[in-house]
């Protein structure tokens, strides 16, 4: 037997190390370089190798070896440089020469851990099981005891109030000639509430997004709302907005986002004089569904002119958020303030709520804000949530998932009678598995006022790259190769910005018309049915007993 | 689908009457059950329009269990009204059927009404518990000049069986219904009428809503808010939230079942308040198919549809004596001298209000308030 010394590449990896490998055609490959050139990861490269072959020429057999130098593709075993599996590479091969394959036997976690840094990533869980969401069916169908209502023909209200609702025993009304009114003497603080469509485009910032993304999704959100008549609503994530939207009359259908680093938010408060209308709510930002008890990060690459201006910030610096807010003392305490001092930044007129990330605390918090008249709703963000940049670890193992979460909050809140004054919004692997309308429905039934989606329109809208089997997911490092999470401009300048304003118009038309068909056979048409949960079931009794609705099978 | 008569008149009628009406009506198995809900008593409970009644089913068991409570509590006893029970093949005959009259406990002849009604309340539901394992103690009602009668069966039979043919008794508002039965097993409690404190109502049609509707019912606090052996059972709580609980005049219990669309709400001249009530009270929107027929302490008489109009009603009659009805050949039955033409077909926006001692019927328009 060899001696171990004497192996070569010893400390190399194998190819079968990698979670994709690089099927390359030879036969098919007329050598362009082009796959070479998008290559995000330079995983690939333009290599030589001298191949011997055997020719004969001639009437009859003389073979001869031949030595040629051929130009191949070759897939680098260098862990840094591992295939993502994004397939940029088969998107611009002309003759379909190449394409990258998943290897289920990677050790990838194994090696990804060069120089004791451990593996951080971009997207969300990798975990490609179905979810709790997609093994809830709906499984009360009006039938002839009481007629399915017609999805294309009646009329369908699917909206939702985002603010802290007044019960109807603390309503400020007088009886005057038969009819009620307000009572105006009363000095009684009526919470702003608006009126919006229970599918949110969720909080992604300017800076882990591109500018052209970025102005798509704004784009797109306010066509919904001026043309179609659907007031959808987007969370701007935390870093701010341009002055041109704050300063805008669109701005009140965007969500400004408030978070640990309060990046932007100088330029947000000097801009409130000069804004004409009020934005549709303030998120504050405590915690984030993929990466739970972290902080935000923009990575030093993607702090380029417009993202630094928008931020108040030096170019070329990373840009950690703290885990939490520094100000945080109690819950009690500093965000009931926090809540307050948002609310009177504009003189009460807009509703300000929390997010946190999914957890077993999540009632807990609830139970505070419940408590507190100022708390507009609460947002959950569960572990199947995205993100820009985050700790594998963090990622995959951290959190809790979205639908008990939501579950046992809201009947925390019927136990309290208080199940419609403190919406809330559910977030997290909604549409994880492109059945956005069906999770969010189940959502809504589960006690969800609203949900949250970002992964899913990035996927949809711009086709992102990203899954649960770890392919792409480097939105972290700039070089999204959609030019999605990029602030490159030989990057996201791929992306067009109008094409992704009509993908998000068409992606929202589509779940209403889907909504719609879940709804109308369930013979719910005039209010959202929110915690209609006789109305679903799941397939695992187990998970039918924790969300207390019934098993079917 | 369920069959619904009310009759609401200045004089005194049967209550065979609405079970006529009922039968003209009749389609296929419609057997699964009858309500009766009788309201300003005439006959025998003229004089006692003070007193509580409490209306129920009882085993022998059961009544002896019964008047221990109340003797307990210190309710006395002043007058009892049973059926004459006429044996009917297909109907099973419980022990004892009952009205009767009590007197308040002493300690409680000279408080508020309100006190008074609280005690009933917690009297009915305590009795309620007593029996419902075993339905040794069945409790419709116990208020005054109230009774009411729940069984299973065809309704023209019950009458029979319970003799309301030659009974004397008499009410000048009658709500009847005949069940088809949809949720599942027969229980007495899920009959429609249904009644809580002055305020009663009876449903056709399917509630989508019922399980938020019951969540938000039951969280308020109430202690009658319990029950729901019918979806049904919500409206009339709903119906007495509205108006008992809040205070609000009865037209927006439409507003409340059946919220306008916001930019319908801009045409309100209480439009502030309409958007406010949309809001708070989204829990209690209906979402249908339903028409609601239901009365209020005062004799009021009302009828609305829920926005998706899929189920019938029709109100007419004649000053002095008004139906409300599931169908038109039931106000034939009823009141032939009306007339037809002027009869009313709520639509989704219309709340159809009979006035007591049925002196006028009133449409009011929820787009216009």
């Amino acid at each position: 037997m060899e001696p171990a010394t004497r192996l070569d590449h010893n400390h190399q990896l194998t190819l079968k190390d990698f979670p994709y490998i690089i099927r390359w055609r030879d036969d098919r490959c007329k050598r362009c370089g082009r796959c070479t050139a998008v290559c995000p990861m330079f995983s690939i490269e333009p290599s030589v190798i001298l191949r011997r072959t055997i020719h004969s020429e001639g009437p009859t057999p003389q073979p001869k070896a031949v030595r040629q130098v051929v130009t191949v593709i070759k897939q680098s075993t260098d862990i840094n440089r591992y295939c993502t599996g994004c397939g940029t590479c088969t998107l611009v091969c002309p003759n379909e020469a190449i394409e990258p394959e998943y290897n289920p036997q990677h050790k990838f976690l194994f090696h990804k851990n060069r120089g004791g840094y451990p593996y951080r990533r971009g997207g969300r869980r990798n975990d490609p099981r179905l979810s709790t969401l997609d093994r809830l069916k709906f499984t009360r169908i009006s039938m002839l005891t009481d007629p399915a209502l017609d999805a294309g023909r009646h009329e369908f209200r699917i909206r939702t109030y985002l603010g802290r609702i007044l019960p109807a025993e603390e309503l400020p009304l007088r009886f005057v000639n038969g009819r009620l009114e307000v009572d105006k003497t009363s000095g009684k603080f009526i919470p702003p509430v608006r009126e919006i469509y229970p599918v949110m485009i969720g909080s992604m910032s300017i800076g882990a997004l591109s500018p052209t993304m970025w102005e798509g999704l704004a784009m797109g959100v306010t066509y919904l709302n001026e043309v179609e008549g659907m007031p959808v609503v987007m969370c701007s994530g935390e870093g701010g907005m341009p002055q041109r939207l704050l300063k805008s009359r669109f701005i009140k259908y965007f969500i400004p986002q408030i978070a640990s680093g309060y990046f932007g938010w100088d330029e947000i408060v000097r801009t409130i004089p000069h804004m004409v209308e009020d934005p549709c709510a303030i998120e504050i930002k405590y915690g984030q569904g993929a990466k739970p008890g972290d902080g935000g990060l923009l990575m030093a690459h993607k702090v380029l002119r417009l993202i630094a201006e928008i931020r108040g910030v030096p170019m070329g610096v990373d840009l950690p958020s703290p885990p939490t807010h520094q100000t945080k003392y109690s819950i009690e305490e500093s965000v009931a303030k926090m809540i307050q001092s948002m609310s009177m930044a504009w003189g009460f007129r807009v509703p300000v709520y929390p997010k946190i990330s999914g957890t077993r605390t999540a009632r807990a918090v609830l139970n505070n804000l419940v408590r507190n008249p100022y708390a507009a709703a609460l947002s959950i963000d569960g572990e199947d949530g995205g993100t820009g940049a985050a700790y594998n670890v963090s990622m995959d193992k951290m959190g809790h998932p979205i639908a008990s979460n939501i579950r046992e909050c809201y009947l925390d809140l019927v136990k309290q009678g208080k199940q419609n004054e403190i919406p809330l919004i559910a977030a997290g692997g909604v549409g994880k598995t492109g059945n956005l309308a069906a999770n969010a429905a189940a959502l809504f039934m589960l006690g969800a006022s609203a949900v949250a989606i970002g992964k899913y329109i990035m996927q949809a809208a711009a086709g992102c790259f990203g899954d649960e089997y770890n392919r792409c997911n480097i939105c972290n490092i700039g070089r999204c190769p959609r030019g999605i999470a990029t602030q490159d401009p030989k990057l996201y300048r791929r992306l067009d910005p109008d094409k992704v304003a009509e993908r998000v118009v068409e992606v929202f038309k589509a779940v209403d018309v889907e909504l719609k068909k879940i709804f109308a056979p369930m013979g719910r048409s005039t209010e959202l049915p929110i915690g209609m949960s006789d109305g679903i079931s799941a397939d695992d009794p187990a998970i039918a007993e924790r969300l207390q609705i019934s098993y079917a099978c | 689908m369920c069959r619904l008569v009310a009759i609401t008149s200045k004089d005194y009628i049967s209550p065979m009457e609405n079970i006529l009406a009922l039968e003209t009506m009749k389609e296929g198995h419609d057997g699964s059950g009858m309500g009766i809900i009788l309201k300003n008593l005439g006959g025998e409970f003229e004089e006692m329009k003070d007193y509580p009644i409490l209306s129920g089913i009882c085993s022998k068991d059961g009544l002896h269990r019964l008047d221990e409570y109340m003797e307990r509590v210190g309710f006395q006893l002043r007058h009892t009204w049973t059926p004459r029970i006429k044996p009917v093949k297909g109907i099973q005959r419980r022990d004892h059927y009952f009205a009767r009259v009590y007197e308040y406990p002493e300690e409680y002849k000279d408080r508020a009404f309100e006190e008074k009604e609280d005690l009933l309340l917690r009297t009915r539901i305590a009795l309620r518990r007593m029996g419902e394992d075993d339905e040794s103690i069945i409790v419709f009602s116990f208020y005054p000049d109230i009774i009411t009668i729940k069984e299973v069966g065809d309704p023209l039979q019950l009458s029979e069986f319970f003799g309301l043919d030659d009974s004397n008794l008499k009410a000048k508002i009658i709500f009847a219904q005949g069940r088809q039965n949809t949720n599942y097993a027969i229980n007495l409690y899920a009959c429609h009428p249904f009644f809580i404190q002055g305020y009663g109502s009876m449903t056709n049609g399917e509630n989508t809503a019922f399980v938020p509707i019951r969540e938000f019912l039951m969280s308020r606090g109430f202690p009658g808010y319990i029950g729901y052996n019918s979806d049904s059972e919500v409206f009339t709580h709903i119906l007495h939230y509205t108006c008992k609980i809040l205070g609000y005049p009865l037209v927006y219990y439409k507003d409340i079942i059946t919220p306008l669309k916001t930019s319908e709400i801009d045409g309100r001249p209480d439009s502030e308040v309409v958007r406010l009530l949309k809001v708070t009270l989204r829990p209690l929107c209906i979402d249908g198919p339903n028409c609601v027929i239901g009365f209020t302490p005062d004799g009021t008489c009302f009828m609305v549809q829920d926005s998706k109009k899929l189920r019938p009603g029709v109100v007419g009659g004649v000053k002095g004596k008004y139906g409300l009805m599931s169908e038109e050949c039931g106000l034939d039955s009823a009141i032939p001298q009306r007339d037809r033409s002027l009869d009313i077909f709520p639509m989704k926006y219309d709340m159809v209000i009979v006035r007591p001692e049925a002196e006028e019927v009133v449409v009011w328009n929820q787009l216009r308030g």
